[in-house]
């Protein structure tokens, strides 16, 4: 996936960042010498527009994730065969001209002639809907235990009363769920990328600082990772999870051996950076007064290209994401009681389901978003990394 | 040329070596070896087992061994072609791959000639139309074609296909040929069903090949052979096919390189939700059930397969360029 170019095609090299106003363009100019890097890297990062966009959306997608418990209104755990695979069931918000947030109770019916359930909406009878309603309890940001929900149902149970997105074969709400396991998605990725970034600045540092048979053999080795095929490896290693490991221990080990696939691009990264950088004065300079090679690789050298690693992290984002999902997806990954789109993506793996409830599609929805934005974010972040080029 | 032909093929030794160590890794990775395994399910399905039977079966294997001579012992039986016995299968793996590795092989391969035939017209078009609106329409798919995941597409086509057009979406063959011997209307009956994975496993690669051509096709654009060119009166057509496309391919090429590992990768995947006669269902399996054997066999042939599709790209590669050719 190294190849990705320049999305759009337009990456301006402007001198001047953009105004709108010709004479603030003037001031601009001198505005320009005195600027920051930090400040010039966001001026042209400014200008990507689907950049931008993809910051925006990468940035909801956190603030869902971190909100995921409270914006959830039904236990994602909470099975019952009575509502299992309901259809999406839309919430009234008007009730006669008059703004009101309700929904019908529904009745659940077998098929006689196909056996399939059937749902049946009683329109006589009105469940309103609160707004910050009780319901099922969890620990806000893991810490605070609370049981404020954005929505619920007054009166009757919300588990048996809103279906924002319809119900899987157990009765499981897919919209909670599906909030859930955003939040487990997103924070495997990157907790993966963090020890894919320390493993490719590590080695990258040390093959382009030292150079000759150790640069040789980490390029090799890179190499050897990248030209074998990945899927079918980790697979391997994820089978080897015992089936009796708690969630949490299952969630770690996953995102190591997740973690493994994302470090050899940005070791690339680093070790050109680093050759680039190895032969300046300030470097040695820095020899000379007697400073190890690990810290003028680390002191001196990294800090120097900080935004071409986050560039490569948020590049690297999407794999992990994909590579967490699809191992779930295989029954490899995380496994339930853990919810994570992968794990939600099982579900939907054989032709029955998807054609009897295509509802359970929805969580491809957030996959493909996320590794858009991931994608255009890195791409604009990559071009505005270098602000003097 | 025969030292470049060298390197890679010393590189191609050296990745299968370490592939073949990981695959052994794998197979050592679940607690307990598979003779445990075997015998729990030898008893599980009411059969006895002697304890010489076991330990003979443990010599048999070298599992009284220390580590690196069962290693050398697994890998003397590969290259001796005894690829070992599945024991949830209780028949030789030679025999489950087979047809499979056979069938897994054409998909892929479908799937690279989708790419390629798909993307080098789109790509000297995008390049050439540069900024149109259908330059803009192509990068949009790219975008799409990047993002979505394969089994994700394979998915939603599934979906697609029963729902607007009542067809189920899936496998290689019709039910009449699954079991057929191999014919001429079995192959022809294959082609047509092969049309879906190509797609399905070719978008990411399509999309990422279209912005390689572009972006190479547009370097050489502006470039002073081609206004010559131009100047002698030779005809557009004729002048772009002729010199700049042919030397924007060159990189194009090359990317097989990476393209086929991320093919075979998804195979995998993408052959659970299309329920292919691939390997991809079969190492699934193989792992839910702890058959190591086969499941280390499966990752060390598909490791195999990238290895030397690679080669053979670089050595068209070679072929294609002669700055490679004579450079070395």
């Amino acid at each position: 996936m190294g190849s990705v170019q320049d999305p759009a095609g337009t990456t301006a090299r402007p001198d001047v960042p953009p105004t709108a106003d010709p004479a603030e363009r003037e001031e601009g100019k001198d505005r320009i010498y005195v600027a920051t890097q930090r400040q010039l890297i966001w001026w042209r990062f400014r200008k990507h527009k689907l950049a931008m966009a993809g910051l925006v959306v990468v940035a909801a997608f956190y603030l869902v994730a971190i909100a995921a418990d409270f914006l959830a209104y039904s236990d994602p755990h909470d099975t019952s065969a009575q509502r299992a695979s309901m259809p999406p069931q839309p919430i009234s918000v008007l009730d006669g001209g008059r703004p009101s947030l309700f929904t019908h109770p529904l009745i659940g019916q077998r098929d006689l002639v196909t056996f399939q359930r059937t749902y049946v909406a009683d329109e006589s009878v009105k469940i309103p809907i609160r707004l910050f309603a009780h319901g099922y309890k969890y620990k806000f940001l893991g810490i605070v235990p609370t049981d404020i929900h954005l929505i619920g149902a007054k009166g009757a149970p919300t588990e048996n009363s809103i279906f924002l997105l319809g119900t899987d074969e157990l009765g499981r709400d897919i919209f909670s769920r599906l909030l859930v396991a955003t939040r487990t998605s997103l924070f495997i990725g990157l907790a993966g990328v963090a020890i894919g970034i320390a493993l490719g600045v590590i080695l990258g540092g040390i093959s382009g600082f030292y150079g000759g048979i150790t640069d040789v053999v980490i390029q090799r080795m890179i190499e050897i990772l990248r030209s074998i095929p990945t899927i079918p490896l980790w697979m391997g290693v994820a089978a080897a999870v015992p089936h009796t490991w708690s969630v949490e221990r299952v969630y770690f080990s996953i995102t190591l051996i997740v973690s493994v696939i994302g470090w050899t691009e940005l070791a690339r990264v680093v070790r050109g950076k680093v050759l680039q950088i190895r032969d300046e004065d300030f470097v040695m300079a820095a020899e000379l007064v007697g400073s190890k090679p690990r810290r003028i690789i680390f002191v001196h050298i990294v800090p120097l290209f900080t935004s071409h690693i986050i560039a490569a992290t948020t590049l690297a984002l999407p794999l992990m994401i994909v590579a967490e999902t699809s191992l779930s997806f295989l029954g490899l990954g995380l496994r339930a009681p853990a919810i994570s789109w992968g794990v939600m993506l099982q579900q939907a793996q054989n032709i029955q389901t998807v054609a009897l409830a295509p509802w359970m599609l929805v969580p491809v929805i957030p996959v493909v978003v996320a590794i858009l934005a991931f994608n255009f974010l890195g791409d604009g972040l990559r071009d505005a990394a270098d602000p003097y080029s | 040329m025969l030292r470049y032909i060298a390197r890679r093929l010393a590189l191609g030794v050296l990745t299968m070596w370490a592939l073949s160590v990981l695959s052994f890794v794998i197979i050592q990775l679940p607690p307990g070896d598979f003779i445990t395994s075997y015998i729990a399910r030898l008893s599980q399905s009411g059969g006895t087992s002697a304890v010489e039977e076991v330990a003979g079966l443990r010599r048999a294997y070298g599992l009284d061994q220390p580590m690196y001579v069962q290693y050398l012992k697994w890998m003397s039986q590969i290259l001796h072609g005894n690829l070992g016995m599945s024991f949830s299968e209780n028949r030789p793996v030679a025999d489950l791959i087979g047809e499979r590795l056979l069938l897994t092989t054409v998909v892929c391969v479908a799937a690279i000639v989708f790419t390629w035939a798909v993307a080098l017209p789109i790509g000297i078009y995008s390049a050439v139309r540069k900024y149109s609106m259908g330059d803009y329409l192509w990068t949009l798919f790219g975008f799409f074609g990047l993002a979505v995941p394969s089994f994700l597409l394979a998915l939603v086509l599934m979906y697609v296909g029963f729902e607007v057009f009542g067809v189920s979406v899936g496998g290689l063959f019709s039910p009449a040929f699954e079991t057929a011997p191999w014919s001429l209307a079995k192959v022809t009956d294959l082609l047509k069903h092969l049309i879906i994975p190509a797609v399905v496993l070719g978008m990411a690669g399509t999309a990422q090949l279209i912005r390689v051509m572009r972006a190479n096709l547009l370097d050489e654009l502006g470039k002073p052979y081609v206004v010559t060119a131009r100047a002698k009166g030779l005809s557009e057509r004729r002048l772009l096919i002729k010199y700049p496309v042919r030397v924007a391919m060159n990189p194009f090429a090359s990317s097989i390189a990476f393209l086929f590992p991320q093919v075979v990768s998804s195979t995998i995947i993408v052959s659970i939700v299309l329920s292919l006669p691939t390997v991809g269902p079969l190492l699934v399996t193989s792992l839910q059930t702890q058959d190591m054997f086969l499941a280390g066999t499966i990752v060390l042939l598909l490791g195999v397969l990238t290895i030397v599709g690679t080669l053979i790209s670089d050595l068209i590669l070679m072929w294609l360029d002669p700055r490679i050719r004579l450079a070395v």
